[in-house]
């Protein structure tokens, strides 16, 4: 049985399609990662499966249960977290936590497993103001309060947004405990490097799946050669690299280039004569394996 | 439903501006429109120019001057100086009154007493006149009577009795014509208007905004849950309202309660509960706490104030106005509120306003958990 299934999921808004005949198979206890950037119908498709809205054409499942018929059913089994971390400002850590308990009938004490690992890091700071609040620990607070019901499946819209680096590490070791409980999760992220941290992943670009797979797989399907290029005038060393024959794509990574080329035709030695052609000073150019990024850069390409 | 309402009271409570209006407003309000907007006239001051100087303009001075409206600031020798009082503004009227007034008075019956009044301030002006004249129309009936038993007896009905015609007024329920008493009523309105309307879809609206209105869909709660959780609190507050508003005005403006209490507060939860579901069809139209706000205040209070007849009498404006001023539940129950307080009629006389304000409100509940949505969008 699969926790998520879609078939042919289509939205607009107004003249906008948000999303376009979107298929998704979500396991039984598995982390599906949604990566794709800002605007690409993430939110959407968390609204849709969450029952917020409806969808225009298709259907689609939650734990077997059809999101417009049975939302009631879907209301009780999940647990979902907004875009922003959606909590009363006013009330503190303890008080959003009992609140979100009673309106799912249940109290703290009664699911306090669930939410041990998470909470306990919260706890010293129970009395605080919600407002008050670090981003890293908010995110934390926001994911106890969808979990302190005992979800079955937990729907995470960009979780990592706005987190320092140090709590999106600490917040995706939570996660797999989470999922080792036996939770279903379905999270979505704009950034590339977490989607290596789910067991699979769909990209999502413009309301359409690029793909959906391993993370392994994904990166083995990259059959490109990709090197890290450096010069002193990076600008110029774009264009440069655009102009070259057998170049797949160029782009912009950090303080290298990223650039994909076909081996057979072109090596790096003869791109490296051509950039000295073309007067670069202190080049640089390293054989790498390919990051999501790179694999979302290729797809999106195609 | 008990999680919610504590932590609607949280929000309430820990929200000190919203707390400042809750109750600051209800006090303020009464004690401003009680004390310092007002159309009474209180110890104007006035002056006297009496060129009789006899027992009879003593009495009338003596008169108008015991009651509490006039004060007398100068008593003026020559009619020169009447206008320098005036232009400086420290007299708001001047009591003329003829030479031999007495005399004139008995023998002649035609005696002369001129009122000048600063009509700068056109109402003030008005009133005082009508305040003198009426003090001096009492004098002059008494007088009469009196002198006329007199002559009766002594005469046993030789004399021909003079004809008067005399009008008598009686102010019925409120003889001391307190503005406060007009003003009361029209707060308790707004107050529970504003306070009930606005309040609740705000704190509709900012659930939106922040994003929570998500996650409460997203749970087992009901659309009638959530908006019971949302208004009981308001109950709650507002009947703490009227109460204070109704204390203060009894203990410090002396307004009586003629009716009955419990049919006064009942007509009074009726409105609040009319003016929550407004509030819940507002928070259903609007999606952010300033929308809220502005259609409240907009859409609510400024038709309150200026259609309720609660400043303008309703029978003064324009037809198309008067109209318009039906569907403003306010004004019905400012007649509702006025009946109880002042005449002290019971539901007999008000069934008809109250099933009007019963319709509001059950139009208004239909219509709102009608556009409540289970979903966004």
């Amino acid at each position: 049985m699969f926790s998520i299934k879609t078939k042919n999921i289509s939205k607009a808004y107004k003249d906008v399609k948000a999303l376009k005949n979107i298929n998704l198979n979500v396991k039984e206890g598995e982390i599906f990662g949604l990566i794709g950037p800002d605007g690409a119908g993430k939110t959407t498709l968390f609204r849709i499966l969450t029952t917020l809205i409806l969808p225009d054409k298709g259907r689609a499942f939650v734990k077997g249960y059809d999101v417009v018929k049975k939302y009631k059913k879907i209301r009780k089994i999940v647990g979902y977290m907004p875009g922003k971390f959606s909590l009363y400002q006013d009330l503190s850590v303890e008080e959003n936590l009992n609140f979100f308990a009673s309106i799912f009938n249940t109290t703290v004490s009664e699911n306090y497993e669930t939410i041990k690992d998470i909470y306990s890091q919260l706890e010293p700071f129970k009395k605080r103001l919600a407002g008050r609040l670090s981003g890293g620990m908010k995110q934390k607070l926001a994911l106890s309060c969808a979990l302190v019901h005992k979800p079955e499946i937990l729907f995470l819209d960009e979780p990592t947004t706005g987190v320092d680096a140090v709590s999106r590490k600490e917040f995706w070791d939570i996660l797999n405990k989470i999922k080792n409980t036996g939770i279903s999760i379905f999270v979505s992220t704009p950034y590339m490097e977490e989607a290596g941290l789910c067991d699979r992943v769909a990209f999502i670009q413009k309301g359409e799946i690029l793909t959906v797979d391993t993370p392994k797989n994904i990166k083995s399907n990259f059959h490109d050669t990709l090197a890290a290029v450096k010069a002193d005038n990076m600008y110029k060393l774009i264009t440069d690299l655009r102009a070259l024959k057998a170049v797949q794509a160029v782009f912009r990574f950090g303080k290298s280039i990223h650039l994909s080329f076909d081996i057979n035709v072109i090596n790096p030695d003869e791109i490296l004569s051509y950039l000295k052609s073309k007067e670069h000073n202190n080049i640089s150019i390293k054989k790498i394996d390919p990051n999501m990024e790179d694999c979302f850069m290729k797809l999106m390409k195609d | 439903m008990k999680g919610f309402l504590i932590k609607e009271f949280r929000h309430i409570f820990r929200d000190f501006r919203l707390m400042l209006i809750l109750f600051g407003m209800p006090v303020v309000q009464v004690l401003l429109f009680g004390f310092a907007i007002t159309n009474d006239i209180k110890n104007a001051p006035i002056a006297i120019l009496d060129n009789s100087k006899d027992y009879l303009t003593q009495k009338i001075t003596d008169k108008i001057l015991s009651s509490d409206y006039f004060i007398l600031k100068k008593n003026l020798n020559t009619n020169n100086e009447i206008g320098d009082y005036f232009k400086d503004g420290s007299v708001k009227e001047v009591i003329i009154f003829g030479n031999n007034f007495a005399e004139n008075f008995l023998k002649n019956k035609n005696a002369n007493i001129q009122i000048i009044t600063d009509a700068s301030e056109p109402n003030t002006a008005r009133l005082l006149i009508v305040y003198t004249n009426s003090i001096i129309n009492d004098f002059q009936q008494k007088q009469l009577s009196s002198s006329l038993e007199i002559n009766n007896f002594v005469s046993s009905g030789k004399l021909l009795k003079p004809v008067i015609l005399t009008t008598e007024f009686k102010m019925l329920y409120n003889p001391e014509l307190k503005s406060v008493f007009m003003f009361v009523p029209g707060i308790i309105a707004i107050l529970l208007m504003l306070i009930c309307a606005m309040m609740t879809s705000m704190s509709i609206a900012k659930e939106k905004e922040l994003g929570t209105m998500e996650i409460l869909l997203v749970s087992p709660l009901k659309p009638v849950q959530i908006i019971a959780g949302k208004v009981l609190p308001y109950v709650l507050l507002s009947f703490i309202n009227i109460i204070t508003i109704l204390l203060i005005s009894y203990f410090v403006f002396k307004m009586p309660v003629q009716g009955s209490v419990f049919l006064l507060l009942s007509e009074s939860i009726l409105f609040i509960i009319m003016s929550l579901s407004l509030g819940i069809f507002i928070s259903t139209v609007s999606n952010t706490q300033q929308t809220a706000m502005f259609i409240s205040f907009i859409g609510l209070l400024l038709p309150t104030i200026l259609l309720s007849g609660f400043v303008f009498p309703i029978e003064n404006m324009p037809l198309i106005l008067q109209y318009l001023s039906n569907i403003m539940p306010s004004k019905w129950f400012i007649i509702i509120i006025k009946s109880i307080m002042l005449k002290g009629v019971g539901i007999n006389y008000i069934w008809k306003e109250t099933l009007i304000i019963i319709f509001m409100t059950a139009f208004f509940i239909v219509l709102s958990v009608k556009k409540f949505k289970i979903r966004l969008e």
